[in-house]
């Protein structure tokens, strides 16, 4: 009897506690740049772009933060005046406190009043700065080239959308309050120096010695904290790993290696975690011996008292500006990193909101009306995302109204990017795509987009009911017409069959459907749609059987009645079309129905005799080599 | 998706939904637990509170020697002497003293607080991190990713917070008020009772405010989380977006989430403000009454200046203290949500482990075997996937399992290393029950080749080799080249070293399904299990990874699960799966000869009117 092939040297490491020399648990994530500059003009116009319509509230924002900041100057003065003027022993005053008391209340009602503007004008202009700058980017991604979406990590794009915005509320939130705090810092100095110019003297000397401690704190401080935030988020990225890997982790019995992987990670996580503690605590003492300092030289300078200089009403506001002193230095090194922080935000939020608009419509651009033929035509058509290399060279080919093309090839032929431009994806370079007889580029993309229903390879569903996803920006469409869709696809069964039937919650991305109804579910989207012309890449994956015959029953019913392009990769679809395309490297190199094609001997009859199901059954080689091309640029 | 924003948006809101859902007596057992964990890092817990203790009580003496200080200064006027310039000095250095001591000892407590919270967070990780990996597929199957993430994430968080900013602070503020209000009493009980009155009506106030943010803070993450997922899908989906002209729409739906949230927002920010705004005002309300009551008080010779500015220095002293009652309530109220949550996915069981005696799994000739194996899965036991399923495999054959969406042949597969335990029946490998050799052994014995698999966010060879992580380069170099995956990792720009996965270079779903096949065949499994996992590689490519596993193939069982009928044809037995039930078995001969749903399928999968005959 032999033990199971897992050889007992391979396990001793983890007995050990050495780690496999392969393992790693939470990958490495690439960060983006977190701090910039401190300070950048560009980015600050631009942020202050989208402030400019609501300078109003800024304004009276900004007037509330200093009227805040004069109260608190205030009260120390009223409780000297007090001091001085009715209770010292010399002068002993009812109506002076009285005086005092009133002139105290009518100062905090002020500040009531302005704390309030302060507080809320600002969180909320802020609030809706922020929704503004998102609306815009948001808007401004629905404009940009495909091609840029299609090579952009909708995960990089959502963290300028949700991350970067914040680090910009922080940023506005805190340059408002850093105006009261300026203001308040140079407003103590400015009275304890006018209260006695020595005394001021004596008391800020220790600002100094605070400034030079921070500036050697700082940058080490600084390092601790973002060492602090990496390690965090690298434990966190591995116990995400965990959660969404556990299937595959489990099955191969991974557990031991990956928890020493990840103890090390947490391990290390704490020991930044608590050296940064410690630099975030090490200030304290710092400060407080600095104001122990100050108080001592104010309670000392009282004696000069005696030399009748001054009163104790003085020595009172004095040690009550001392304890607010520090307050505002110490908001004001944290705005530091706050600022660079936004900077680097600021500068992806820029590049989102610079980013070319390739595609736009004409001026004078016509609406393609519902009456227009449905025809197709590409004359001389040439065509690249990289102008030198164009994937499709000067192509012409002509789809009558109610004619259904297929188109074939192999993969890097040229046939999607041939879709795409019927639907005015990109625009030519040379040539022109006529619909109905238009140029694209003279229509309005609107119109364009409602006679072109358009169903990609990968169904894509969203978030929703059923009824949601089949309507989707048809708003205007009925319940029942809905329904008589899903019918014609042959889709109504199995909806009616899930708890809800057509108001069933789709689970994320409609993970709770096969790909199979998934793809009669956009089918069921296209006929709502009700486009005169009709572009299609048909699903490559390998659809069960039974499912396929669904589907291809409803792509028969799709295209009654509608012109339709159709990239084609099932030789029923192929057979079944008016008139077959076959595309080479971008160019078209054979037309005609099934037999015509057979009989002419060329690549079509080879890739039919080749005696597969499907035409993808023949590409993968191809489509390796195509994939690495791709991963190189 | 808007109908769910909008309910949420109609309800009203109870800032104390949470506490209540909570219920008291469970968040109490919570924060026991809690406490009782904390404790078990004794040194740090007792530095933290003794520091706690006496950096309160230093804190204390500020305002009474600045008090005495002012009294000193103002005897000395008019009289010139050493003795009150000596006292002077005195009370200068003592000052100066009790800060640098108080900034030590609160350095010591928060530094010690906060250690503690870290101690406890990791040992919190690791336990989730365990936990994770030891729940059985019944439970990941129920979709907690997103759960799962927040309780490992943010409940940790929140719990960990818990010792320094709701225990310290607790001892803290009970010491910092409580001796506070006793020495202002003590000195003057109608000055102290005016001088304390903004506490209960600030304790309160932000309390409310506290519980109330955080009630909309949960809410306000509700929406934008929906908010988040809008515009996900729209980039996502952006090809659909454009194929449908549907930008406007798109925006449309965009305004209304986001409106939504921005509500909330700013109805936040408003709390805030008001609230802020109060408790600023009632506590210098109270200053004002002291300086005007207390100002009577000296002019009629009760009180010295000295005691008026102990008394209005010590308001300083606590004004901060008292406004953080409000955030302390709220980490207790922290701590006890995320804390029940937590514990309740710590505690969860374990449905697939390990029996009491299990043993190590010892193969010899490798068979397989069903027999009678019934299954369902928990939670709907009444809905029989898999009923009397019975057949047996031995080293070297291959058995193949087709049939129906929906028909169970998946399930078979996931039997075979006890991802689910069967409901009835037995399956066993070489005569020994899965049920009763170690979990460990059984999972190294069989590997599954998954449908959909996942990539580790690594490199290339990482990922091949990621069930034996000791693994030399020859060794993953074979098993890619039988996967026929060598040639393709050759032409990625750092070839095997090539980071791949979520953030690396993305692969199709083909080459997913190689890289796990080549994966599988790293852990030498005894039995290996193709779980529809040739669905996305071409028919080609698919027999040339066939031959290239022949002699792999020999020395093992192999299942393949399938609807592509190339793929399972040479298999030694067929087995067709309906309804949970194995309806016919057989050679692909025999069964093209004798079974109607066989050739049925057969004939599905065969060109349609094609004259040149399939094969």
């Amino acid at each position: 009897m032999s033990q199971i092939p897992d050889p007992e040297s391979e396990r001793k490491g983890v007995r050990d506690g050495t780690r496999p020399p392969r393992a790693v648990v939470g990958s490495h994530r690439i960060e983006d740049e977190v701090f910039g500059r401190a300070f950048d003009k560009n980015i600050v116009r631009r942020i202050w772009a989208f402030v400019e319509p609501y300078r109003t509230k800024a304004v009276i924002a900004v007037v509330a933060v200093l009227i805040c900041a004069g109260v608190q100057l205030l009260i120390p003065l009223i409780i000297r005046y007090a001091v001085e003027h009715a209770i010292t022993p010399g002068s002993r005053d009812g109506s002076a406190l009285l005086a005092a008391a009133g002139a105290f209340f009518l100062a905090i009602l002020v500040n009531r009043v302005a704390s309030y503007m302060q507080q809320s004008v600002i969180g909320k202009m802020v609030e809706v700065v922020l929704f503004d700058i998102r609306r815009a980017m948001f808007g401004h991604l629905q404009k940009v080239s495909l091609s840029f979406m299609d090579q952009t990590e909708v995960g990089r794009l959502m963290s300028r959308l949700q991350g970067d915005v914040s680090s910009i509320q922080e940023f506005l939130e805190t340059s408002v309050l850093s105006v009261g705090d300026i203001a308040l810092l140079f407003g103590i100095i400015f009275v304890m120096l006018w209260l006695d110019l020595s005394l001021g003297l004596l008391t800020l000397s220790v600002l100094p010695v605070l400034f030079i401690v921070r500036m050697f704190w700082l940058p080490s401080a600084r390092n601790a904290f973002m060492a602090a935030t990496e390690t965090n988020s690298a434990t966190n990225g591995a116990l995400a790993e965990a959660i969404h890997g556990v299937r595959a982790v489990q099955s191969m019995d991974r557990q031991q290696v990956n928890f020493l992987l990840y103890d090390d990670k947490a391990h290390a996580n704490l020991k930044t975690q608590l050296t940064a503690a410690k630099y975030a605590q090490v200030m304290v003492p710092i400060v407080d011996t600095l104001t122990g300092l100050a108080m001592a030289g104010i309670v000392l300078g009282g004696s000069k008292v005696l030399n009748d200089r001054i009163d104790v009403g003085v020595t009172i506001a004095f040690l009550f500006y001392i304890q607010r002193f520090f307050d505002p230095i110490r908001s004001l090194t944290l705005q530091y990193s706050v600022m660079q922080r936004a900077m680097a935000s600021g500068k992806r939020l820029t590049e989102v909101l610079d980013l070319d608009i390739e595609i736009h419509d004409r001026p004078d651009a016509k609406a393609l009306s519902p009456q227009m033929d449905g025809s197709i035509e590409f004359r001389n058509v040439t065509f690249g995302y990289d102008p030198k290399h164009p994937v499709l060279k000067n192509i012409s080919l002509k789809v009558s109204p109610g004619e259904t093309v297929a188109l074939v090839g192999p993969t890097g032929s040229g046939k999607s990017s041939a879709i795409a431009l019927v639907h005015r994806f990109y625009d030519v370079q040379r040539g022109q795509v006529l619909v109905g007889g238009y140029d694209v580029r003279d229509l309005t993309q609107e119109s364009l987009g409602r006679q072109v229903a358009m169903v990609l390879q990968e169904p894509f569903l969203f978030t929703g009911t059923i009824f949601d996803n089949i309507r989707y920006h048809r708003t205007d469409v009925r319940r029942d017409r809905v329904i008589e869709a899903a019918k014609a696809v042959g889709a109504h069964d199995f909806i009616v069959s899930l708890a809800g039937g057509y108001d069933a919650p789709l689970g994320e991305r409609g993970g709770n459907l096969s790909l199979g109804q998934r793809q009669l579910i956009s089918f069921a989207r296209a006929l709502v749609a009700d486009a005169k012309i009709l572009v299609l890449d048909e699903a490559t994956a390998n659809i069960d059987s039974y499912t396929e015959m669904l589907i291809q029953k409803a792509l028969t019913k799709l295209l009654e009645g509608r012109t339709g392009l159709v990239i084609a990769h099932r030789l029923a679809t192929i057979r079944n079309a008016d008139r077959i395309i076959v595309l080479q490297n971008g160019e078209v190199i054979e037309t005609g129905n099934h037999d015509q094609l057979m009989a002419m001997g060329g690549l079509y009859f080879k890739l039919y005799n080749l005696n597969y199901a499907s035409f993808d059954d023949l590409a993968e080689e191809q489509l390796d080599i195509t994939a690495q091309r791709g991963g190189q640029t | 998706m808007n109908s769910h924003a909008d309910g949420a948006a109609n309800n009203p809101r109870n800032p104390f939904a949470h506490v209540e859902a909570a219920g008291w007596g469970q968040g109490l057992r919570t924060l026991t637990r809690i406490t009782y964990m904390n404790l078990r890092h004794r040194w740090q817990v007792a530095i933290a509170i003794g520091s706690t203790f006496i950096a309160a009580a230093l804190q204390l003496l500020i305002p009474k020697l600045l008090g005495q200080a002012v009294d000193q200064v103002r005897m000395g006027e008019g009289i010139s002497g050493g003795t009150v310039e000596q006292a002077l000095w005195t009370s200068a250095l003592l000052l100066l003293a009790v800060s640098v001591l108080r900034g030590l000892f609160t350095l010591a407590q928060n530094y010690f607080a906060e250690s503690v919270g870290h101690h406890f967070a990791y040992e919190l990780r690791l336990a989730c991190y365990d936990k994770i990996q030891r729940l059985s597929f019944s439970f990941h199957d129920q979709g907690h990713s997103a759960d799962l993430i927040t309780i490992c994430m943010l409940d940790i968080e929140g719990v960990c917070w818990y010792f320094s900013t709701a225990l310290v602070r607790a001892v803290l503020l009970a010491m910092l008020i409580g001796i506070g209000a006793y020495m202002l009493l003590s000195t003057n009980l109608e000055l102290g009772v005016v001088a304390l009155s903004f506490v209960p009506f600030v304790a309160w106030r932000s309390s409310r405010t506290q519980l109330k943010l955080r009630a909309t803070w949960d809410e306000l993450q509700g929406r934008l989380s929906v908010l988040g997922r809008v515009m996900e899908e729209n980039l996502c989906g952006i090809r659909v977006v454009r194929a449908f002209a549907a930008q406007a729409y798109e925006m449309l739906k965009f305004e209304r989430v986001s409106q939504n949230a921005l509500a909330l927002a700013q109805e936040r920010a408003d709390i805030y403000a008001r609230d802020t705004s109060a408790m600023t005002f009632s506590f210098f309300f109270a200053m004002g009454l002291v300086l005007w009551i207390g100002g009577s008080k000296v002019i009629a010779g009760e009180i010295s200046v000295g005691t008026l500015t102990t008394f209005l220095t010590f308001m300083t002293v606590l004004q901060m203290p008292v406004r953080q009652i409000g955030l302390m309530i709220n980490a207790f109220a922290r701590a006890s949500t995320c804390g029940s949550r937590l514990f309740g996915f710590l505690d969860l069981d374990i449905t697939i482990k390990d029996a009491p005696h299990a043993r190590p799994l010892e193969i010899s000739e490798g068979t397989v075997r069903f027999d009678n194996v019934s299954f369902a899965y928990p939670g709907a036991e009444n809905r029989q996937i898999l009923r009397n399923i019975s057949f047996q495999a031995r080293k070297g054959e291959t058995v193949a399992i087709v049939g129906p969406p929906g028909s169970g042949k998946s399930t078979i597969a996931h039997l075979i290393p006890r991802f689910y335990d069967v409901t009835g029946g037995t399956i066993t490998l070489d005569g020994q029950d899965i049920r009763n050799v170690t979990l460990s052994s059984l999972r190294r014995a069989v590997a599954v080749v998954q449908q959909d698999p996942f990539l580790f966010t690594t490199t290339v060879e990482n990922n091949v080799a990621y069930g034996d992580p000791w693994a030399n380069e020859p060794r993953i170099e074979r098993a890619s080249e039988s996967a026929q995956l060598h040639n393709y990792i050759l032409g990625l720009p750092a070839g095997y070293k090539t980071v791949v996965g979520e953030r690396g270079v993305s692969l199709s779903g083909g080459q997913r399904q190689r890289l796990t096949i080549a994966r599988a065949m790293m852990l030498r499994p005894s039995v290996i299990v193709f779980d529809d996992s040739t669905a996305a590689i071409d028919a080609a490519t698919e027999q040339r990874i066939r031959s290239a596993m022949r002699r792999f193939a020999k020395d093992r069982v192999t299942i393949i699960i399938a609807h592509r009928l190339s793929s399972v044809m040479h298999a030694d037995q067929i087995l067709f799966v309906e309804n949970g039930e194995i309806v016919e078995r057989g050679t692909h001969e025999e069964l093209l000869v004798k079974a109607r749903r066989y050739e049925a399928l057969h004939n599905l999968q065969t060109r349609p009117r094609d004259d040149d005959g399939a094969n």
